[in-house]
């Protein structure tokens, strides 16, 4: 592979891993408030089916990103209820809310538009347009570093920076504030939470809410950035992948950056067969490429890849002891 | 919290939870600008109206059987399959592989034959993910979801490059010999009295109704089914008694995935007599709304299979007869999973006020 | 109700006599569903004193201080702080009433600093800096003022049992506690620990602060404190000072009769060698070695009593005489070694070989609770093949007609088969335990703490039936944490002190005060016998 193909494929790869990235912090915050949350990837779904539509009507995309939000933290109260309120099976409520988000997005949007379940396509405002870093133009001709910058990391979309911004912001509020020590004590032991007088009912939810935005974040770049409008199972597995990098991040906000980087190289290769015929000399069936990340999920889950240990409390629903 | 009589906790949960999912879907059929009365009126006349729609109904019924008690062995052993997908897909190619093998001659040559090619490549597609559970600790959940990914891409590329005919455009087998032709009911003599037309429903009906009480005896009658489900309960007191638990996850997960793989001989081979794309279509996933409905019993997945049979064959009617789109079966489906599974303390809590009263009054 | 009002005698330091009851409760019920856990209680504690409340288990003492914490609400009655009517609705208004709670296991976050526990829940503001900064320098004055030394930056999972009780006691401290409430502070300490907490128990009281220390040991009710209230069944039986007071008269208060310390068994008349353990040495998960080359032997016809503060290695011991944990070293049963690291080292080999097995935690470990009797009753030898219809099938009608015959012969009640084990009250699902086990005949059993969550009734009951079967001539190793009864079952008592066996004794020629050296690691114990 030549430097020129390499910083096309990282510049894909940034873009397809925003979305992983954005999952993977949503569900960081879930699960490091002991939720389980299968269902990001019904969340993301419902989110870009709202910015889809929303941004369609109103011409204005940032109307689409708040309905997307406003739709996935609906989605994470209703998982919020299950596991939290009526101590239900966190597991089973995910995938439940998976399917529903599957029939809701399709049904709502061929209601609206009558497409087949997609939203049409998205143009002009309704989209959200790249945007140029500063000095890039100036920076492109420095050799090595100059096309990292001016091609890879500069000409994106608002979310992408936002996505990368959000790991910084998550570390912080993780490990500096308040909130984020109740919340990764909630997510340990929430009886150290609940004799110190704070509600874990209260914390769960709020963590939830955060899962909510980050998730509603990633489907709305799905659907008005990466791709223009949305389609039916466009999210296909982000969610799950999004999980997986998770446990490969061992739950830290720094390594999940890293972790979703290396799931949205492989979906940018997958993209590229000439380029793996090329680098490899031979070719790899088209199949095979798009089963990678996949199969790469199932590597890092069986741990060939270091032992994560979870939040100890997570799955669990919290119930006062006797 | 207080506690439900037995038999309300049995009948009267998945009922109501049932009624919250429809209603659910009425108010979500109304918001889109359509009646739910006349998408009740078509599905029940297209499910249930004549034979027609029963023979379409009862193959579905036989296909949720399968997946239905897959996700039921694994639950008894305290694991989420969430992979009965991919299990009936591969399962498919075993029936394919199977069927292509040789000329049969008849077809009650060729289904016992299948149903081992079905079985054990299903049960091989939950191997690994089982596997990775026992030995390694890897969250089962997530790798069976992996793996109908893989499952599906594993499939088309068999179906594009190595399996397809000379010849032929759409990636599918070639189609299977005459004599691997199973029975319909219009082909059953007796039940084609009263199925006069061409249905898919077919022998496999009755396979899936052995199986159901299979599995019963499996896990209430015999040793290994105790070990099972002394595993499912506890995992320390199982290690106890000398119940191995990689030994208990292994042997349950591969029943589970060789009972989704069955599933095949009913759509591949009963009905379209080649392996397509997509062949389990969703199936393996109702399996898990009706193991959760049926409340992890045979006979109680039986009811949940028909009820889902009624529901799919319903919606594909509606899907074609009214403006409602046939996804709605996936919002059903997600809401009674919804409410079974998860909100199932919260219907709880609906009833008890009224088994409250009740009490007083007795008292 | 005298003894609380005049106990100043040992309060010298702290407020006059004529001062308000620090706590005061008055007339306490809670009920949870059927059953009262509290009856009508009354206490007064005054400031500057160590209250102890003494009872047994399930006798309502935690409700009690629940309600006192604001985990529960009282269905009536009323709760005064320094004679002032208080009302604690949740944890957070215990708190500021100044009551701080040392829980039997502790809330801590284990991959948390001390510090980071230490704050949680009252930082000074949105962010970490500041609070940290302060609760260093406030934590560096408490532990010079009461000798509570602790890292701060010493992560909770690195420290010792003691230590992180000790963080316990600072976290309510570092609240502002004038009240500190210990719910069985020692049930997990070794006895050189339990005296260092009460070393800080008096430096808190001489400082002005009230304790209240809820136990079920004699010991240290008579050790530390300076009144003692009795719970008997959800009441408050009698509160008197403790110095006028013996242990006798306590234990009969709170079991309500003349307590059988001595189970009437005739001498033991010890036959062949059935069990001999050579250098077993086991390494947990964490790379712990948990036993340190262990011998032991155990005859026929006699019952061998492992005492020891809880986690020195007993557990381990029987887990793997249980098959389920590994092993290295040497186990002979009847002579024949067995297999401790390959294929028969399983819980099922075990069994083969006539070892039976009364787990620690019948929960956990002894029983399914959501399984039926019958199907616990054959709960580890669902293999034999008595219970076998065929080779596939078992035989469920004749598992449910044995168990309703060992129900009868054990005194399970209510003797109905087709119960799940949870709907038993705790004494009656040891008896399904112990009746599977025993029924078995095995050559061996192994009886760890045999009547933990125990009614005194069938307390009786199970010793019994222990003695009867070593009278049948079988071998019995017992482990419990209670040394009245190991002192009164054993035969031989051997004393187990980190993962080593730090003497064996006789009882009849030792006492507790020489037991308890030994199980404080303390080999020299001449003069104390």
């Amino acid at each position: 592979m030549d430097y020129a193909t390499l910083i096309q494929v990282l510049d894909s790869a940034l873009r397809l891993a925003t979305p992983l990235l954005l999952a993977c912090l949503a569900g960081l915050f879930s699960e490091r408030g002991g939720i389980f949350d299968i269902g990001l990837e019904g969340k993301m779904l419902m989110a870009g089916m709202a910015s889809g539509a929303v941004a369609f009507l109103t011409g204005l995309v940032w109307l689409g990103v708040g309905a997307a939000i406003g739709a996935s933290i609906l989605f994470s109260m209703i998982h919020g209820l299950a596991s939290i309120t009526f101590r239900g099976n966190q597991l089973i409520s995910g995938v439940a809310l998976n399917f529903l988000a599957s029939g809701m997005t399709v049904l709502i949007a061929q209601a609206l538009f009558r497409q087949g379940g997609r939203t049409p396509p998205l143009t002009g405002n309704a989209r959200f347009s790249p945007i140029d870093l500063p000095f890039a133009e100036a920076m492109a001709d420095v050799p090595i570093i100059g096309p990292l910058y001016a091609e890879v990391l500069s000409g994106h979309s608002t979310l992408v920076y936002v996505a990368l911004l959000a790991v910084p912001v998550t570390w912080w509020v993780l490990y500096r504030t308040r909130f984020g020590l109740r919340l990764r004590a909630v997510g340990e032991n929430p009886e150290s939470v609940d004799t110190a007088g704070i509600s874990v009912v209260r914390l769960r939810y709020s963590a939830l809410v955060i899962t909510g935005i980050l998730c509603g974040l990633a489907g709305a770049y799905m659907a008005t950035a990466l791709q223009a409008g949305f389609g039916r199972e466009m999210t296909a597995g982000r969610g799950y992948i999004a999980l997986a990098a998770l446990i490969f991040a061992k739950w830290r906000p720094w390594y999940a950056l890293g972790a979703t980087f290396l799931f949205g190289f492989l979906q940018a290769l997958a993209l590229r067969p000439d380029v793996i015929e090329r680098s490899f000399g031979m070719a790899i069936p088209v199949p095979a490429l798009d089963a990678l990340p996949y199969i790469l999920t199932v590597i890092v889950l069986a741990g060939f890849v270091g032992k994560a240990i979870p939040p100890r409390a997570g799955g669990q629903p919290y119930v006062k002891e006797r | 919290m207080d506690k439900l009589p037995a038999w309300a906790d049995i009948v009267l949960v998945p009922l109501i939870s049932l009624l919250l999912a429809a209603v659910i879907s009425a108010i979500v059929i109304l918001a889109i600008g359509q009646d739910p009365w006349e998408a009740v009126r078509v599905m029940v006349q297209g499910a249930l109206g004549s034979s027609y729609g029963w023979g379409y109904t009862l193959y579905y019924t036989t296909s949720f059987i399968f997946t239905g008690l897959a996700v039921t062995v694994a639950y008894h052993a305290s694991q989420f399959n969430i992979g009965g997908e991919g299990q009936a897909q591969i399962g498919g190619l075993g029936v394919a592989l199977v069927c292509l093998a040789v000329p049969w001659p008849h077809w009650t040559l060729a289904l016992p034959a299948a149903m081992v090619g079905a079985a054990l490549f299903g049960a091989a597609w939950a191997a690994i993910p089982a596997y990775l559970q026992a030995k390694r600790g890897s969250h089962i959940v997530i790798t069976t979801i992996m793996f109908n990914y893989i499952a599906s891409a594993l499939i088309v590329y068999l179906l594009v490059e190595v399996l397809r005919p000379a010849g032929q455009m759409d990636p599918a087998t070639a189609r299977f010999p005459a004599g691997a032709a199973l029975p319909t009911f219009k082909d059953i003599p007796g039940l084609n009295l009263i199925f006069d037309k061409k249905v898919p429903a077919n022998v496999t009906f009755f396979i899936a109704i052995a199986a159901c009480f299979a599995v019963w005896i499996l896990l209430w009658r015999t040793r290994l089914g105790y070990q099972i489900r002394a595993y499912g309960k506890s995992e320390r007191a199982a290690i106890y008694a000398g119940i191995s638990p990689v030994k208990v996850i292994m042997i349950a997960m591969l029943i589970s995935g060789g009972l989704a793989g069955m599933m095949a001989i009913n759509n591949v081979m009963g009905e379209a007599e080649r392996l397509l794309q997509n062949s389990a279509e969703g199936a393996g996933f109702i399996g898990i709304a009706v193991a959760l409905m049926g409340r992890n019993h045979p006979l109680g997945v039986f009811l949940a299979a028909l009820l889902f049979g009624f529901l799919y064959q319903g919606g594909a009617e509606m899907g074609l007869w009214t403006s409602i789109p046939i996804e709605l079966r996936l919002l059903l489906q997600g809401l009674v999973i919804l409410f079974t599974g998860a909100l199932d303390n919260m219907v709880r809590m609906m009833l008890v006020p009224f088994f409250r009263n009740r009490a007083k009054e007795a008292a | 109700m005298t003894g609380a009002q005049d106990s100043g005698a040992r309060q010298a330091t702290a407020a006059p006599t004529s001062a308000p009851p620090a706590i005061e409760l008055r007339g306490i019920s809670k009920a949870f569903g059927s059953v009262q856990a509290n009856k009508d209680i009354s206490i007064r504690v005054m400031p500057g004193t160590i209250h102890g409340i003494i009872g047994e288990n399930g006798a309502g003492k935690s409700t009690l201080m629940s309600i006192l914490y604001g985990f529960y609400k009282a269905d009536a009655g009323e709760i005064l702080i320094d004679g002032k009517p208080t009302q604690i609705p949740d944890s957070q208004a215990a708190i500021r009433a100044g009551i701080g709670m040392v829980f039997q296991h502790f809330k801590l976050v284990q991959n948390f600093t001390v510090l980071e526990n230490i704050i949680l829940g009252v930082e000074d503001g949105p962010l970490l800096r500041p609070s940290l900064s302060k609760a260093r320098k406030e934590l560096k004055r408490l532990a010079e003022e009461y000798e509570l030394h602790v890292d701060p930056d010493e992560t909770i999972e690195e420290l010792s049992v003691g230590h992180q009780q000790r963080v316990e006691i600072l976290k309510a401290l570092y609240r502002q506690a004038d009240i500190l409430i210990l719910d069985e502070p020692t049930g997990v300490l070794t006895p050189a620990e339990a005296d260092h907490l009460f070393r800080i128990l008096d430096n808190l009281r001489q400082q002005g602060k009230t304790i209240i220390l809820i136990t079920h040991k004699l010991r240290e009710i008579m050790e530390i404190t300076d009144t003692v209230s009795v719970m008997r069944r959800g009441e408050m039986t009698a509160t008197v000072k403790t110095s006028e007071t013996s242990p006798e008269q306590l234990a009969e208060l709170m079991v309500g009769r003349k307590v059988l310390l001595h189970v009437p068994k005739g001498p033991a008349n010890p036959g062949e060698t059935v069990l001999e353990i050579e250098n077993l040495r086991v390494v947990d998960e964490d790379k712990v070695e948990r036993l340190k080359g262990v011998d032991l032997t155990i005859r026929a016809g006699e019952i061998l009593g492992i005492a020891g503060v809880s986690g020195n290695g007993q557990s381990e011991l029987l887990e793997v005489l249980g098959g389920y944990a590994r092993a290295t070293g040497t186990i002979r049963i009847n002579g024949q070694e067995i297999d401790l690291t390959g294929k028969h080292s399983d819980a099922q080999s075990r069994r083969h070989r006539g070892i039976a097995h009364v787990p620690e935690d019948r929960h956990h470990y002894g029983l399914i609770l959501d399984f039926a009797a019958w199907e616990n009753m054959v709960f580890g030898y669902h293999n034999e093949p008595e219970y076998q219809k065929n080779a596939m099938i078992m035989d469920n009608d004749g598992i449910v007609e044995k168990t309703a015959a060992a129900m009868e012969h054990f005194d399970v009640r209510p003797p109905i088969p087709t119960l799940p084990a949870k709907s038993f009250s705790g004494g009656n699902q040891q008896k399904i335990v112990l009746a599977r086990e025993i029924e078995r005949n095995p050559d061996l059993l192994l009886v760890g703490q045999p009547t933990r969550g125990v009614d005194i009734g069938a307390i009786e009951f199970i010793h019994k039936r222990i003695v009867e079967l070593r009278d049948a001539g079988k071998a019995v190793l017992l482990v419990s944490v209670e040394l009245d009864e190991i002192m009164s079952l054993s035969d031989r008592i051997a004393v187990m002190f980190d993962g080593q066996i730090m003497g064996e004794r006789l009882p009849d020629e030792t006492n507790e005060r020489e037991l308890g050296l030994l199980m404080a690691g303390i080999r020299d114990t001449k003069g104390a016998a």
